[in-house]
């Protein structure tokens, strides 16, 4: 899992550095002795191989300082992202520095992870809860009533939901009911009805791939020799649904959940520029364009990292749901 | 020893047949008459037909050239257009704030730069279809090759195909295509200093195909991955077969195995996988265009042409609207058609994903 991470960082740190350009182009040019101070103030005149393990000991190894931070000899303000005083003591424990943004110079790439993560994660939480609360009971529903009408219903609805990219879904959602309805504000970020509908564009098509797995698993449950015990007993067929079916039909469910929720929290941006919320998928796109390396760096660890927490997360449901797997 | 070999297409059942039972059918002859009886997948085949048609015949059958600007009709729009969308009346069409114009000019009314947007929309499957058959073809050539040597070698060679999988897997699939884009899209290579170099050779052709260059290749780099995956897990469960061990005995080569006895019989869940995989190559494309890093202009591409929309959907939704019609259409046909191969293959997974 740690090495994921570093395979990550590597690999992202020496592609950027490819990309021709540096983050102080500008429209008018730079001299070239202000250009070489800056690129020394940065660290940018370093070989690359020591750019990427100076940028990698900010980051991972942990400084105890006093209370506050002396200037480093790079004259940069440090920032940290977790900062835990160490108790009986004045020092403080500083871990995870991921650096300043070279083109915002006044703002660090924590404190822009402080100001917009919290926003693109509300919305991914918020996008997850509606795939899971319009996903999985539509699939359970859609499982316990085979070929009625409630399964070709929803499976349809289901089809539907999974050729509705939310770059499709955000547009026809914002007119229908932000411009023509004006049941809810039609862009903008704050309130809870401003939530509504990035929410559903965004968890739209994942309630539909939940409530598919969920109808397919629930199925396959269904027909275990141990359902058929559980009946043959005098099981209550509600107890047989809750107790034996569900909880081993959520299996395959919760393998996808993971990396969805990941990829929800993650993949905000398109729904972010058309309902214009101002989260940070929109300082990953636009740090690749300036050059802003710290910032590309930082937002695409922290995809990594999300990514990687979700499928441990994941690892450890299983064992809960399913004792016969074993690590 | 021959009946052996012929039961490649596990139709040794139905080969047997006896006098007074129904002809034998192959697998695949029995695998298309159940997508045929499939009417979804038919309506998902016809669009897709329908949309590749429109593809090519763009020249002769859009009205206008999808660059045609026309400064004094920008964001106009016929009267049924403004009757489907009723908050555009309400704009006002006296005071010219929307503008009017004849649906047999303006079929679908026009974008910010006056550029005719049912030609637009033609232009832009091009691109979506481009898309859409590059991704499987690049999975195709490098996942199926790697997929096949993985499985059937095994061992060392195994190991190393699949862990450069796993390590590239666990990448996100759209950042390596972002970080691909910023840097081949480099104004850099645009000079003529980097000319003769090969990212100035890529950098022009990119120009030259209106920037669809290097969405291919991006797509192509990250689509293999789950067919090499695939490709190798089916090899791995037919490979133990007694008919493989059949056609070893009877001195078949490797490559005779592969292409006679494995392939035919794995070829059915790769297709349905490839199929169904379609869509999100699809929806990469438009994403990437949405965002900026797609098409070049005045390539027309859907994704690309939802976002200038979305800007304006307040008062001219159907400049966004449209294009997200027809990217929906396309992958709901893709789907269909995918759902319809599925159940064709392997019956027994009907309604079951």
């Amino acid at each position: 899992m740690f090495f994921v991470l570093v395979a990550v960082s590597a690999l992202t740190f020496f592609f950027m550095k490819l990309i021709p350009g540096s983050p102080f182009d500008s429209e008018k040019s730079v001299e070239p002795a202000v250009r070489a101070q800056l690129e020394a103030k940065y660290n940018l005149d370093d070989p690359e191989w020591l750019q990427y393990l100076k940028y990698m000991d900010d980051l991972l190894i942990p400084r105890i300082t006093g209370e506050t931070i002396p200037p480093t000899s790079r004259g940069l303000v440090d920032d940290y992202l977790f900062n835990i005083p160490i108790i009986g003591t004045d020092r403080v424990l500083r871990w995870m520095n991921f650096g300043p943004s070279y083109v915002s110079p006044s703002r660090s790439v924590n404190q822009i992870f402080r100001d917009h993560l919290p926003i693109s994660a509300q919305l991914g939480v918020a996008a997850f809860i509606v795939a899971v609360v319009i996903g999985i009971p539509t699939g359970v529903a859609a499982a316990l009533r085979r070929n009625s009408w409630i399964d070709y219903a929803s499976m349809s609805l289901a089809l539907i939901g999974v050729s509705i990219p939310s770059i499709v879904s955000g547009p026809i959602l914002r007119y229908i009911f932000g411009v023509q309805l004006q049941w809810v504000p039609p862009t903008g970020w704050g309130t809870f009805e401003q939530l509504i509908l990035p929410a559903i564009a965004l968890g739209f098509g994942s309630s539909a791939i939940l409530a598919r797995l969920t109808r397919a698993s629930l199925l396959q449950v269904l027909n275990e020799d141990y359902i058929r015990t559980a009946r043959a007993k005098g099981v209550k067929e509600r107890r047989v649904i809750t107790l034996h079916a569900l909880k081993n039909s959520m299996i395959p469910v919760f393998t996808i959940m993971g990396p969805m929720l990941a990829a929800l929290v993650t993949g905000t941006f398109v729904v972010e520029i058309i309902f214009g919320i101002p989260g940070l998928g929109r300082y990953f796109v636009t740090s690749i364009g300036t050059r802003d390396y710290p910032v590309i760096m930082g937002t695409t660890l922290l995809w990594g990292f999300f990514l990687v927490i979700a499928n441990l997360l994941v690892d450890i449901l299983y064992g809960m749901l399913d004792p016969r797997i074993v690590y | 020893m021959a009946t052996l070999s012929k039961d490649k297409n596990n139709s040794n059942i139905a080969s047997l047949s006896h006098d007074g039972l129904p002809p034998s059918k192959s697998l695949w002859r029995d695998s298309f008459e159940r997508l045929m009886r499939n009417r979804l997948a038919i309506v998902g085949l016809v669009v897709i037909i329908l949309m590749i048609l429109m593809a090519i015949f763009a020249p002769i059958i859009s009205p206008h050239d999808y660059t045609d600007q026309s400064l004094l009709k920008t964001n106009a729009a016929p009267i049924w257009v403004i009757d489907l969308f009723p908050t555009m009346r309400a704009q006002g069409t006296e005071n010219g704030y929307v503008k009017v114009v004849e649906a047999n000019e303006y079929f679908l009314g026009t974008d910010p730069l006056g550029r005719d947007l049912l030609s637009r929309i033609i232009w832009g499957a091009r691109v979506s279809l481009a898309v859409a058959f590059v991704g499987p073809l690049f999975a195709t050539i490098i996942g199926l090759t790697l997929g096949l040597i993985s499985g059937y070698f095994g061992g060392f060679t195994d190991n190393v195909i699949m862990r450069i999988v796993d390590t590239l897997y666990a990448f996100p699939t759209l950042l390596i295509i972002i970080l691909m884009m910023a840097y081949f899209r480099s104004p850099a290579f645009a000079g003529a200093e980097a000319q003769g170099t090969i990212q100035g050779t890529l950098y022009l052709a990119d120009r030259s195909l209106g920037g669809m260059l290097f969405i291919f290749i991006g797509i192509g780099i990250t689509s293999w991955l789950g067919l090499a995956r695939l490709t190798r897990g089916q090899v791995l469960s037919i490979r133990e077969n007694e008919y493989i061990l059949a056609a070893r005995a009877q001195g078949a080569s490797n490559w005779q195995i592969i292409t006679k006895h494995i392939l035919p019989n794995i070829m059915g869940p790769l297709i349905v996988a490839e199929t169904l995989t379609i869509p999100s190559y699809i929806r990469y494309e438009a994403f990437l265009s949405f965002i900026g890093l797609g098409v070049s202009p005045p390539t027309a591409s859907w994704g690309q042409m939802i976002s200038e929309g979305a800007e304006y959907i307040g008062s001219f939704p159907h400049i966004a609207i449209f294009p997200a019609m027809a990217l929906f259409l396309i992958m709901f046909a893709f789907n269909f058609l995918g759902d319809g191969l599925r159940d064709a293959f392997d019956p027994r997974l009907r309604g079951v994903d």
